[in-house]
């Protein structure tokens, strides 16, 4: 120790220079004025890869200023604990109101007005859950009635876990309180039964997906009208069809500030003029163009409106549901009625 | 030894017993092809197809969309995040697991077993909860992720957080390399060139570090493979933000997540290419210095 070693020295001077190269080449390119980071969930990857560019541009030419949007994509409950551990999301474009809520609930970032800042209840734009079929429909199915007959294989994924699983659970819900009239002990069997037919629950809407798209598994998927169109279309529409029920549910996927990191970081203006944009003519029709049905349809090209069709939908504040405050306890929480009527088999 | 191995020989192979040489191996030739059989088959099936299968698929849209996937601007990034993580996690490694190693293999003090044990604990626990733990640390909710955020240091969601997650999902493979062979190896040199008049860092850098250079090489390419190819730990900590804080086993996900099959198994076969070259350095090493490698050993 007396005496400073040479060759000691000169491993010293390696690490640091290792170190050192390690850091340079880890720092990212500058790339703009201002970042935002949209944490959202997983089926909008394609969406707000498109409608990022449109922004930027956009804002450029209005401001002068460039901006750039990184992305955080997961399951939606996942990416709103993200927020609340203290993700720095600055605006998050959920799958439910719930779980902006929750933020809203357990870390105080966003205001609880949140929801009458935006137009539509802070929904840019909205989706159904449809059917995807093997090509050709070989069990001819056409309506939620369809999906307890004997033989039908049905893909969903567990309510408990994914947002989508939810709208898919209510959807079924809807249909059976229409057909049976109210009578509560009748949609619990029909929607009980539906289960019974379920051979795997994944965990989220793309597991589903990959579980019926690619590994064959089921008859038919309860999907996203997004998905199921995205499916098609990445995966070859001559597998698969699209089979539109006659009712289904109004699924109204969610957007908002996160207050608190805007104003730590200052990027309030930035923030909500993103969020806003997705109501402009633009932002409409790159949704429409991304199988999302935009809530101003009136801006946007007929051409991109026809493949939506029209359809009766139920929305969460039904009576029969009574909104997302109501539904998410009495039916997933701990022993509601998801539990009581789901029993696995095996 | 011979009595009982004859014994057993004529019991087992009746008229046999007049054989005085044997192989030590006295196995029929049928036990000896079905067991290498057996081995080669069961390596082909779960190891080889796996890997050959990455590989074709990864250049089944041809080079150049191969180079595509792998150039795209969000792979890059992962690739170079994961070769800044692995630059940070393994040196740290390196020094941990050396001092750790000399400490425990050389000396005696209260509480050796202990750290001895607590070195395995990355090896135990699963690594969702790795990564967990600095969540509840340094989340907005702990106790030091405010304050840290006071200063402007973000950990989880952000670089820091998944370099920790990765250092300490890692830090064993040095360690464990290191411990044996020191133990083995015992405290003669040390001794001797303490003897003739060597300072501590000179026997430290002459005498014990020549000594594990092998095992110390060894364990610090397992750990790199390890450090670039972690991913549940990581992915609890990642935030998942593209082009910021996806490595390239999260990158690989979610190009698999978006359909884009061809571009995650570039990605993919990117990261088994690591691996190999991590294997092929290791026997490469192994054969061309073998005998000094026997020496080291020898103690």
């Amino acid at each position: 120790m007396a005496r400073t070693n040479p060759s000691m020295a000169r491993h010293i001077r390696r690490l640091l220079a290792a170190l050192a190269l390690g850091l340079a080449t880890a720092i990212p390119p500058a790339f703009a004025d201002v970042t935002l980071l949209n944490v959202s969930y997983d089926p909008t990857r394609e969406l707000y890869k498109a409608y990022n560019e449109a922004f930027a541009a956009h804002w450029k030419a209005e401001t002068g200023e460039a901006v750039t949007i990184q992305q955080s994509h997961g399951g939606s409950g996942k990416q709103a604990r993200s927020v609340i551990d203290g993700i720095e999301a600055d605006v998050v474009t959920l799958a439910l109101q719930a779980d902006i809520d929750a933020i809203v609930k357990e870390s105080g970032k966003i205001a609880p007005d949140w929801r009458s800042k935006l137009p539509h209840n802070a929904s840019p734009y909205t989706s159904t859950i449809v059917f995807l079929v093997r090509k050709g429909n070989p069990k001819g199915i056409k309506d939620w009635g369809d999906l307890v007959k004997d033989g039908v294989e049905v893909i969903t994924p567990n309510p408990k876990t994914s947002g989508g699983a939810r709208w898919n659970y209510l959807a079924a819900w809807a249909y059976a309180n229409k057909a049976f009239g109210n009578d509560e002990a009748k949609i619990k069997e029909f929607v009980g039964n539906l289960y019974k037919h379920v051979p795997v629950l994944d965990t989220g809407a793309r597991g589903s997906t990959t579980t019926f798209a690619q590994r064959g598994i089921g008859d038919v998927l309860l999907a996203w009208e997004n998905e199921a169109f995205l499916a098609q279309e990445e995966l070859g529409a001559d597998k698969f069809d699209i089979v539109v029920p006659p009712l289904s549910i109004l699924a109204e996927p969610p957007v908002a500030v996160v207050d608190a990191n805007v104003d730590a970081k200052g990027t309030r203006k930035q923030a909500e003029a993103y969020l806003k944009y997705l109501y402009s003519k633009e932002g409409q029709q790159i949704a429409a163009k991304n199988f999302y049905r935009p809530t101003e349809p009136e801006l946007v090209d007929a051409a991109d409106l026809a493949r939506f069709p029209k359809i009766e939908l139920v929305t969460i504040d039904d009576p029969q549901f009574g909104g997302w405050a109501k539904v998410q306890p009495e039916h997933f929480g701990d022993g509601g009625i998801f539990d009581q009527i789901y029993k696995p088999t095996n | 030894m011979a009595m009982s191995d004859a014994a057993f020989t004529r019991e087992r192979l009746p008229g046999a017993a007049a054989v005085h040489f044997r192989p030590v191996t006295i196995e029929r030739r049928r036990v000896r092809v079905g067991l290498i059989v057996v081995s080669l088959v069961f390596l082909a099936v779960f190891l080889l197809l796996p890997v050959v299968a990455v590989f074709v698929e990864a250049l089944r849209g041809g080079p150049k969309a191969f180079m595509d996937a792998i150039f795209e601007p969000d792979a890059a990034a992962a690739i170079r995040l994961t070769l800044l993580v692995a630059a940070i996690a393994v040196p740290c490694n390196l020094v941990f697991g050396l001092a750790a190693s000399w400490a425990i293999a050389k000396f005696d003090f209260r509480g050796k077993s202990l750290l001895n044990t607590l070195i395995d604990l990355p090896f135990s626990v699963s690594p969702v909860i790795s990564g967990l733990i600095y969540i509840l640390m340094f989340g907005s909710h702990s106790l030091l992720g405010p304050i840290l955020k006071s200063y402007g240091i973000q950990v989880i969601f952000a670089v820091p957080g998944i370099v920790l997650a990765t250092i300490f999902v890692t830090f064993p493979f040095v360690a464990r390399e290191l411990i044996p062979l020191m133990e083995e190896q015992g405290q003669g040199d040390e001794e001797a060139a303490l003897s003739l008049g060597a300072s501590g860092w000179q026997v430290f850098f002459r005498v014990t570090l020549p000594n594990v250079k092998w095992a110390l090489l060894y364990g610090v390419l397992l750990c790199n493979a390890r450090a670039m190819g972690e991913f549940g730990a990581v992915s609890v900590v990642s935030g998942h933000i593209r082009g910021l804080t996806n490595t390239m086993p999260l990158h690989v996900e979610i190009l698999y997540n978006e359909y884009n099959f061809a571009a995650a198994f570039a990605v993919a076969s990117l990261l088994a290419l690591l691996a190999l070259f991590t294997l092929i350095v290791k026997s490469v090493l192994e054969w061309r210095y073998a005998d000094e490698i026997a020496a080291t050993r020898r103690h």
